[in-house]
C-alpha cells in the first residue's frame, strides 16, 4: 500500500496540466507506446481534469429537443497515484457511478479530459483505445447482472483474451483462467461452471478475476461490496488488499459505506450533487474534515461505543438533495447548509486549500471546496 | 499470476517487472505446484456435477409438462403427415367424382365426401402440409425479421429506432383481415408465398417490439458494460452477451403466433383472397363446405376440427416454452 500523502500544492478547480507530458496524440502508435510505459510508485497514474457529464432530457417522438439536463458530474479533478487507493464516497445519485462510467469509457464525456498517463483518453478511439481498457478495469456492484448467465466461469474470464489474442497464446488460455480462478481463492475445478451455481461473494470473486485478466495497472471499483453480507464484505476486501499488493494495483474504490472505505483507501475524495466537496488523505478527511458536508456524513457514521455515542453531536441535515437538473446556484451544498450565507448562493466554491489554513501543517490543509471551512472532528467528539 | 506481461509486444517486459511485484512470481510457482497436485482438474466439470444452463433446465421441465407432451405428439404427427401424407391416406386429394357429392361416411372413406365429390378423409390429411407450411415459414420469417429489426433498434437506440417505432405503430394500426382483403386479392399467384408475405408484413412489428424491450432489458445488464470495457466489438456484445439472453420471449411469441398464423391462412382462403384451388388447404375446404353446412355437417366439421387442434397444439406449446423459459416460475 503506497504511503499517504499530503497534496502539497493547491489544487484549484481549474487545474493547469503542465506537470503531465502530453504525447502528440496524432499518433496512434505514440499513443500506445505512452500507454504501456511504467509509471513510478507514487507518480499519478490518472489525471482527472473538469470531467463533466450532463444527460440530456429530451421531449418529443421523433423529433427530440432538449429541454434540460440532469447534470450528474459537473466538473470534479483528481489525482490518482500509482500503487494508491482513492476512496470516492457520497450519498446515491451524487455522480459516483458516473464517474467510474466516464473513467471506464463507458460514456462519453460532455467536456473534461482524463489523461492515463499523459494520455487523454477521452480522445482516443481504436488500438489505442482498447490499450487504454486493457489498463484500466473495472469490478461491478451487483455480482448477480455482472455475468452472463449464459456462460461458464471459464467463457465469462476466457473471453478477454479472446477480445485481447495476443494477451495469451490460444493454448495457453484455459490454463490462465485456471490460475486466476486460484488467485481470487475460487476452486479452479470451477472452470465449468454457471454463474448461478455460485454464491454472491463467490460471483464478486468471479469478477474480480475478469478485470485482474489482462492484468491491469488500475482498477475501478463500483461498489464492489455493497450488495454482500458484511462477513463476505470483509472477505473480498482482504482479497483486493491482497492483490493491490501482489500485482502493484491502483484502486478507485468508489462506495457509501465510509468505514469500508476508510479500511481501503489511502486518499478519501467527498462528492456531492456531482461536484467534489473535499478531498485529502484517509486521516485528513476522517479526523479533520473541514466541509460541512463531510461533517454531517461522518457524524452519521455508526459508533461502536455507547459512551462515545452518547455524548456525540449528530449533525442532521435538512431537506433532501436537490434534483441534480437543476441544481443551486453557487455552492451545491448551501440548500442543506447550517452555515449558508448570501455568498454561497453567488460564488462557486473552488476545490483548494481554504486560506485560512495555507502553510499551515495542520492535517486540515487539504482541499475543501467551501467558502468557510473550518475544522471539526465529529467521529470522536465526545 | 505468472508474467502475464511476457505476451505483450515490444520491450516493455523489464519495466513492469521493475514495477511489478515480486509476488506475482512467487505466486506463479506457488500456483505450478497446486495444478499438478490435481491431475484430473481441467477439463469435465469437477465434482460440481454436471454444468446447467437455462436451456438445459428448461428442456428438463419441459419432459415433465403433460401439456408440453400432448401439443408435442400432435406436432410431432402433423410434420410427418405433412410430410408425407400418403402413409394415412392412400387415395388422391384432387380425384373427385361429382356423383358422390355430400355423401356421408362409407368404409373406405370414414370422413365422407365433399360438394364436389372429393374424399374428405384425403383433402383433410393433404390440408396438413399446407397449414403447417404457411405456419413454420411464417413464423420463422417474422422470428427473423421482427428480431433483426427489433434487436438493432433496441441496441443503438437513437434515431433509428425513433423511425422504426414509429413505423411499428402504423402497421399495428392496419386491420389484419381488411389488410389482407385489400393486399392479396390484387395477387394472383396460386402458391402460398404471397400469404406466407403478407403475415410477415403483418407480424413482424408484434416480434420486433418484443425484441427491442428484451434487448434494451438485457443491453442494461452490468455483463454487457463489462464486455464493452473489456473493448468487446458490437457483434461480439450482440452475438455472445446480448443474443442468447434476448432470444427467450421472441421464441415463445413465435411459437404461439404460429398457431395464429395457421388459422389467418384460412380465414384469408375462407374468405377468398388467401390460397386458391387446386391448393389443398382447411381454409379452402371449410369455404366450400360452409353453404351445406345443415345438410352435410361432416363437410366442414373434419377439417374445421383438425384447423382447431392444430391451432391449439401450437398454441399450447408455445405456452409450455414460456413457462419453462421463464426463471421466476421455478
Amino acid at each position: 500500500m503506497a504511503e499517504p500523502r499530503k497534496s502539497g500544492e493547491a489544487v484549484d478547480a481549474t487545474p493547469n496540466v503542465t506537470e503531465v507530458d502530453v504525447v502528440d496524440a496524432g499518433s496512434e502508435s505514440a499513443s500506445v507506446a505512452a500507454i504501456e510505459a511504467p509509471v513510478e510508485r507514487g507518480e499519478p497514474i490518472l489525471q482527472v481534469r473538469n470531467l463533466v457529464k450532463h444527460f440530456p432530457l429530451t421531449q418529443g417522438i421523433l423529433f427530440k429537443r432538449q429541454v434540460g439536463a440532469v447534470k450528474a458530474v459537473d466538473g470534479i479533478s483528481f489525482d490518482l497515484y500509482q500503487g494508491e487507493t482513492l476512496g470516492i464516497v457520497g450519498e446515491s445519485g451524487c455522480g459516483k457511478s458516473t464517474v467510474a462510467k466516464l473513467l471506464m469509457m463507458l460514456e462519453t464525456a460532455t467536456a473534461g479530459e482524463v489523461f492515463f498517463k499523459g494520455q487523454d483518453i477521452t480522445k482516443l478511439s481504436g488500438r489505442a483505445l482498447k490499450a487504454v481498457r486493457r489498463n484500466i478495469q473495472m469490478v461491478f456492484q451487483d455480482p448477480y447482472t455482472s455475468l452472463n448467465p449464459r456462460m461458464t466461469v471459464g467463457d465469462i474470464i476466457g473471453e478477454t483474451f479472446d477480445i485481447h489474442p495476443d494477451s495469451a497464446p490460444k493454448g495457453e488460455r484455459r490454463r490462465k483462467v485456471q490460475e486466476l480462478l486460484d488467485v481470487v481463492g475460487l476452486n479452479p475445478e470451477y472452470i465449468n461452471r454457471y454463474p448461478h451455481q455460485f454464491s454472491g461473494g463467490q460471483r464478486q470473486r468471479i469478477g474480480i478475476a475478469r478485470g485482474l485478466a489482462l492484468n491491469p495497472e488500475i482498477i475501478i471499483c463500483d461498489e464492489p461490496v455493497s450488495a454482500l453480507d458484511v462477513s463476505v464484505q470483509a472477505q473480498v476486501i482482504n482479497l483486493m488488499e491482497k492483490l493491490q499488493d501482489e500485482f502493484n494495483l491502483s484502486y478507485i474504490f468508489i462506495a457509501h459505506d465510509l468505514s469500508i472505505v476508510r479500511h481501503i483507501s489511502d486518499r478519501v475524495g467527498v462528492m456531492y450533487l456531482g461536484k467534489m466537496a473535499e478531498i485529502g488523505t484517509d486521516t485528513q478527511i476522517y479526523d479533520h474534515p473541514t466541509h460541512p458536508y463531510t461533517q454531517a456524513l461522518l457524524s452519521a457514521v455508526p459508533v461502536p461505543d455507547p459512551d462515545a455515542r452518547e455524548g456525540r453531536e449528530r449533525i442532521i441535515l435538512s431537506g433532501d438533495v436537490p434534483s441534480p437538473a437543476n441544481p443551486p446556484s453557487g455552492c451545491r451544498f448551501r440548500t442543506r447548509c447550517w452555515k449558508a450565507q448570501d455568498r454561497c448562493a453567488t460564488d462557486v466554491p473552488l476545490l483548494a486549500i481554504p486560506e485560512r489554513f495555507k502553510g499551515s501543517d495542520s492535517q486540515a490543509a487539504h482541499e475543501s471546496a467551501c467558502h468557510f471551512a473550518e475544522e471539526k472532528d465529529v467521529v470522536h467528539a465526545a | 499470476m505468472p508474467e502475464p506481461q511476457g505476451a505483450r509486444p515490444g520491450g516493455d517486459h523489464e519495466a513492469i517487472a521493475s514495477t511489478g511485484a515480486g509476488g506475482a512470481m512467487d505466486l506463479a510457482t506457488s500456483e505450478g505446484i497446486t495444478l499438478e497436485q490435481g491431475p484430473e482438474g481441467p477439463g469435465g466439470g469437477g465434482p460440481a456435477g454436471r454444468p446447467r444452463s437455462l436451456w438445459s433446465d428448461a428442456w428438463r421441465d419441459l419432459r415433465r409438462n403433460p401439456v408440453f407432451l400432448v401439443s408435442g405428439l400432435i406436432i410431432v404427427f402433423l410434420v410427418i403427415i405433412s410430410i408425407w401424407p400418403s402413409l394415412i391416406a392412400s387415395g388422391n386429394p384432387l380425384s373427385c367424382d361429382l356423383a358422390k357429392a355430400q355423401e356421408g361416411s362409407r368404409p373406405g372413406h370414414p370422413f365422407g365426401f365433399n360438394g364436389q365429390g372429393c374424399d374428405v378423409y384425403t383433402r383433410t390429411v393433404y390440408g396438413a402440409r399446407t397449414s403447417v407450411v404457411v405456419g413454420v415459414l411464417a413464423s420463422l420469417g417474422v422470428a427473423v425479421v421482427g428480431s433483426v429489426l427489433g434487436g438493432l433498434a433496441g441496441f443503438f437506440g437513437g434515431f433509428w429506432d425513433a423511425i422504426l417505432s414509429r413505423l411499428t405503430d402504423i402497421f399495428f394500426g392496419i386491420p389484419v383481415v381488411l389488410g389482407g382483403l385489400v393486399l392479396l386479392s390484387v395477387v394472383t399467384s396460386a402458391t402460398v408465398w404471397p400469404v406466407i408475405g403478407f403475415m410477415v408484413l403483418l407480424g413482424w412489428p408484434q416480434i420486433s417490439r418484443i425484441a427491442r424491450g428484451s434487448v434494451i432489458t438485457i443491453k442494461q445488464n452490468d455483463f454487457v458494460q463489462a464486455a464493452r470495457a473489456l473493448g468487446a466489438s458490437n457483434p461480439r456484445m450482440m452475438l455472445r452477451h446480448v443474443l442468447p439472453n434476448a432470444i427467450a420471449p421472441v421464441i415463445v411469441v413465435a411459437t404461439i403466433a404460429l398457431g395464429t398464423f395457421i388459422a389467418l391462412e384460412a380465414t384469408l382462403s375462407y374468405l377468398g383472397v388467401g390460397l386458391k384451388p387446386p391448393t389443398v388447404s382447411w381454409g379452402i375446404d371449410i369455404s366450400d363446405a360452409s353453404p351445406y353446412i345443415r345438410n352435410a355437417p361432416h363437410m366442414l366439421l373434419w377439417p374445421a376440427g383438425a384447423l382447431a387442434v392444430t391451432v391449439l397444439a401450437f398454441i399450447m406449446l408455445g405456452d409450455a416454452v414460456r413457462d419453462a423459459l421463464d426463471p421466476k416460475l421455478r
